[in-house]
């Protein structure tokens, strides 16, 4: 694209980049949403005047340079307009989680002494005056939708079309001083600073300047070749650093357009009107819209459910390749057409992808099934790798390169190096400023040259050169023999399978890798019942011989996998158990968001996992509940340990770098 | 019991409620020999939210049809907006600018939302039956105006994601909210709902109080509304009639009303000789 092969040339800030496409653009499309039930369209040239009376808006309440203007609410134009009018005056916009409870938005508010806030609707605005006592700094606050704010007390409570229309109204006597605070901005100043969630403890503000943002936008906007006509949907969070990439500075630097959905949950028919050409979606959302196809077609006349079982095993041999490039028969080919038009084609116009030139899933790991089936239609579903700290790339898949078990290539411009414990660390033009007050974490997650660790372990493939990510590195350990122990990457391997909630393997500092696995009730429940399996109770049915099979096969399966693996060969599980309850949260076996508490298990299971190491095919156990009301109770059961097949390999040390 | 001067009053929350809209003189209904409503008067005035409540066969229901014309009562006068109204055809009471709900949702099962809540506008529709098939000039024109208001309403109850959804797919709570979009699409000055909130969970009474409240707020709609939930009912109204047995046993501020010894006693129950 002619625009994105310059140099940055002047190009310095988002407000620049406005400006440019204010003249390049002017008439092309910048922004829709749909409202009322019809798409509005905005050109670049109407939004540079709108962003411009907003940024003289906010001079006329008095906002300074330096300031933090937090932005609260779902993907409106308006908001986004809001960061960028930010930005023209020298302030810092704040994006933050708008399902935030009032208290969390509380730390993050006072944290970076907002003095003005601006929001969506009523529901922010009265979270914020919930805790508005605590924010010291804390001077206006805008809105956008005035719906049930009439009897506010409108003291320090504005609305964003007033406070165009003010600035509007004062732009000659404002214009000179926006102008001027526009020319200050160059590539080091702040561009928007980001709180990430944070595991553990407080979060984080993450600086990024102009030249974080516009250089991974520069060069991820080469990578794929994104022009000005792209269409994309903007409706992850604003809050997320992958939505201030993709929606604003990709936008802004290729000048594509972003459409806002009508609301969250109109997404599905939004998605499909629209057809993005560039879409994104953590691997649940694929995940999710596969498990209702497959649900509609079991529900689908015979014909039809023959004729996608057909194609779609067609799709599954030859559509990858096709996507790749790769040569394919031509009686192959013909019957990936006629697949094309029977089924592929209407089924991506149903899930909106018709026009998808480019799709990317981050944040954990994809099933390869799930992955292959997007593939296999025909869809170039990607991934990547990165984080808030790297303004998101750090890894990415190139066009014909593409894996579900690897993340890709380094992003342009990015350097990866492989610590001595297995810890990934990066360093790129895209590596934050810093912390927020924070200098302690800054320096402990920077180091003076300017790598930053990512916190995950993993390796560069020999060959491919791609990344594979294993597991958090705190999570990695070695096993007895030194090689390398990775739960997580064996457990997501096990979870794949629709009948496998949860795993659990143990290993670190042993000789072999064993396992925990808890089975799915609703998927081996509706197996049990389509195979006239009576069963009474999830612990019955998790004791059953057939479905201890099952599990022994997919173990096995994975054990295989592994195997081909050099240098996590020595993570195959070579025995396991089904646990007689779900590990649950409410039982402190989990955190509320699902993820197993590793520690916690080991301890109040450790006669189950003595038993695995100590080759008893038998183990009698009594373990406690906490039922919902918070009684407790005890379960008593007698599992069975089975054995898995293990491949055999001469296990490798790891190798460091 | 009432002593609301006629120029009207300021609510707890700082409301100017108006003077009165419809007036209801010792209004009697009988079906055959069972008198269902026994010498009742009540006054609604502009901008409140007015409840009826009660316990079951307290007569509620009857006194609803009473106002929005359905029955005329054998005793008793009407008065809106300064003038007694006479028998009336339910169109006309429509057009008077009077709009309602139903206990059991009475939607077009096979429609869309969108056309249901276009039914709404019917009385703001002028254009004749040829017209309309032709689609040319001024039905065009009828329609797409409606529809703008129509889509209004539809983004104030936040249904957009059901637009195009049959009505008989949609779940019990979202039909209720269905409803009182085709109501509010009449652009009514009277909103009259039956039982808004029956059978609902407590989420989504929340939600629809949250609609009650913002309609009253935002339209300016004076509601006059059923109720069997004491709660919803005390925090939504600025006065409530309560009925026993069709005859009126009480009426004021919720609060006056939770004091009021002959309510107490009609919802906890004493015998009754």
């Amino acid at each position: 694209m002619a625009q994105s092969s310059q140099a940055t040339g002047g190009l310095v800030s988002i407000p620049a980049l406005l400006q440019r496409n204010a003249q390049k653009f002017a008439d092309k499309p910048a922004f829709r949403e749909k409202e009322f039930g019809i798409w509005q369209t905005w050109t670049w040239k109407e939004v540079q005047r709108e962003v411009d009376s907003f940024a003289l808006g906010l001079i006329n309440l008095g906002v300074n340079e330096g300031d933090f203007i937090a932005i609260i609410g779902s993907n409106r134009p308006q908001l986004y307009w809001s960061m960028v009018a930010a930005q023209s005056v020298g302030a810092v916009p704040v994006p933050l989680y708008q399902d935030s409870a009032a208290e969390e938005m509380a730390y993050v508010l006072d944290h970076c002494g907002a003095r003005f806030i601006i929001v969506e609707d009523q529901e922010q605005v009265d979270k914020v005056i919930e805790v508005q006592d605590r924010l010291h700094q804390f001077e206006h606050m805008i809105y956008l939708d005035p719906r049930g704010l009439r009897k506010y007390d409108h003291s320090r409570l504005h609305e964003f079309s007033h406070v165009q229309e003010q600035g509007h109204a004062a732009r000659d006597e404002f214009t000179p001083e926006l102008e001027k605070r526009r020319a200050k901005l160059d590539m080091s100043s702040t561009c928007v600073m980001l709180y990430t969630s944070g595991t553990t403890g407080k979060p984080k503000g993450v600086v990024l300047s102009n030249r974080n943002i516009i250089e991974s936008a520069h060069n991820s906007s080469d990578f794929d070749k994104l022009g000005p006509d792209e269409e994309i949907l903007a409706y992850l969070p604003m809050a997320w650093v992958g939505d201030f990439i993709f929606s604003v500075g990709q936008a802004y630097w290729a000048g594509f357009c972003v459409n806002c959905p009508e609301s969250p949950e109109t997404m599905v028919t939004d998605l499909r009107e629209i057809g993005p050409t560039y879409y994104f979606a953590p691997p649940r959302v694929f995940e999710t819209q596969l498990t209702n196809v497959m649900i509609r077609m079991e529900d689908a006349s015979r014909m039809k459910k023959w004729l996608f079982d057909t194609f779609m095993a067609h799709a599954r041999k030859v559509g990858p390749a096709i996507l790749d490039g790769k040569p394919v028969s031509f009686m192959d080919r013909l019957k990936y057409k006629l697949g094309d038009l029977f089924v592929y084609g209407p089924l991506k116009n149903t899930l909106g992808f018709s026009r998808v030139r480019i799709g990317y899933t981050a944040g954990e790991a994809i099933g390869p099934e799930i992955f292959d089936f997007y593939r296999s239609l025909g869809i170039n579903l990607k991934q990547l790798y990165g984080q808030t700290e790297a303004t998101v790339f750090i890894t990415m898949q190139p066009d014909g390169e593409v894996r579900s078990d690897t993340v890709g290539v380094p992003a342009p411009g990015v350097e990866l190096k492989i610590g001595d414990n297995g810890e990934v660390y990066y360093r790129s033009p895209g590596v934050f400023e810093y912390y927020y007050k924070n200098p302690e974490s800054t320096a402990d997650t920077k180091d003076p040259e300017g790598w930053v660790a990512t916190g995950d372990a993993g390796f560069i493939e020999e060959g491919s050169g791609h990344l594979r990510i294993i597991d958090r590195a705190k999570d990695v350990g070695k096993m007895a023999d030194g090689s390398l122990f990775a739960p997580k990457y064996v457990e997501n391997k096990l979870k794949f399978y629709p009948n496998i909630l949860e795993a659990v393997v143990f290993g670190n500092g042993r000789d072999r890798c064993m396992a925990f696995i808890n089975i799915d009730l609703s998927a081996v429940g509706n197996w049990a019942e389509r195979n006239n399996i009576a069963y009474s109770s999830y612990q019955e049915l998790a004791g059953h011989p057939k479905v201890l099979a099952q599990v022994q096969a997919h173990v096995e399966e994975v054990n295989r996998s592994i195997a081909d693996d050099p240098m996590l060969s020595g993570c195959q599980i070579h025995r396991f158990l089904i646990l007689h309850k779900e590990l649950d949260a409410d039982d402190g076996e989990m955190t509320r968001t699902r993820k197993v508490r590793r520690r916690i298990v080991e301890d109040k299971f450790h006669d189950l996992i003595t038993a695995l190491y100590d080759g008893s095919d038998k183990i009698s156990t009594r373990t406690e509940v906490t039922y919902e009301d918070g009684r407790k109770g005890y379960i008593s059961a007698t599992l069975e340990i089975r054995d898995a097949k293990v491949q055999p390999v001469t296990t490798q040390k790891m190798a460091a770098e | 019991m009432n002593q609301m001067s006629t120029e009207g009053y300021t609510t707890a929350d700082g409301r100017k409620i108006g003077g009165v809209m419809m007036e209801m003189k010792n209004i009697t209904l009988r079906f055959g020999g069972v008198k269902a409503i026994t010498d009742i008067s009540f006054d609604i005035r502009e901008g409140e939210i007015r409840a009826i409540i009660g316990p079951n066969g307290a007569g509620k229901s009857s006194m609803l049809n009473v106002i929005s014309g359905f029955y005329v009562p054998q005793e008793g006068e009407v008065w809106f907006r300064g003038a007694k109204r006479p028998p009336m055809k339910p169109y006309q009471v429509a057009q008077q600018g009077i709009a309602r709900t139903f206990q059991n949702i009475a939607l077009f099962e096979g429609m869309s939302v969108l056309d249901n809540v276009m039914t709404g506008r019917l009385t703001h529709m002028k254009s004749g039956m040829l017209e309309q098939a032709i689609w040319k000039g001024k039905a065009e024109r009828e329609e797409v105006e409606n529809r703008e208001v129509v889509e209004k309403i539809i983004d104030f109850l936040e249904i957009q994601a059901i637009r195009k959804t049959p009505v008989a797919r949609l779940p019990y709570g979202l039909k209720k909210r269905v409803e009182l979009a085709r109501a509010l699409a009449a652009e009514p000055k009277l909103l009259l709902l039956d039982e808004p909130m029956a059978g609902m969970n407590v989420e989504e009474k929340e939600d629809m109080s949250r609609f009650i409240l913002d309609v009253n707020d935002e339209f300016g709609t004076t509601i006059a509304l059923i109720e069997h939930d004491m709660g919803v009912v005390m925090d939504l109204s600025d006065r409530v009639v309560v009925m026993d047995y069709g005859k009126k046993i009480g009426d004021g501020t919720p609060d006056e009303v939770r004091s009021n010894q002959a309510v107490i006693d009609a919802y906890l129950g004493v015998a009754h000789d």
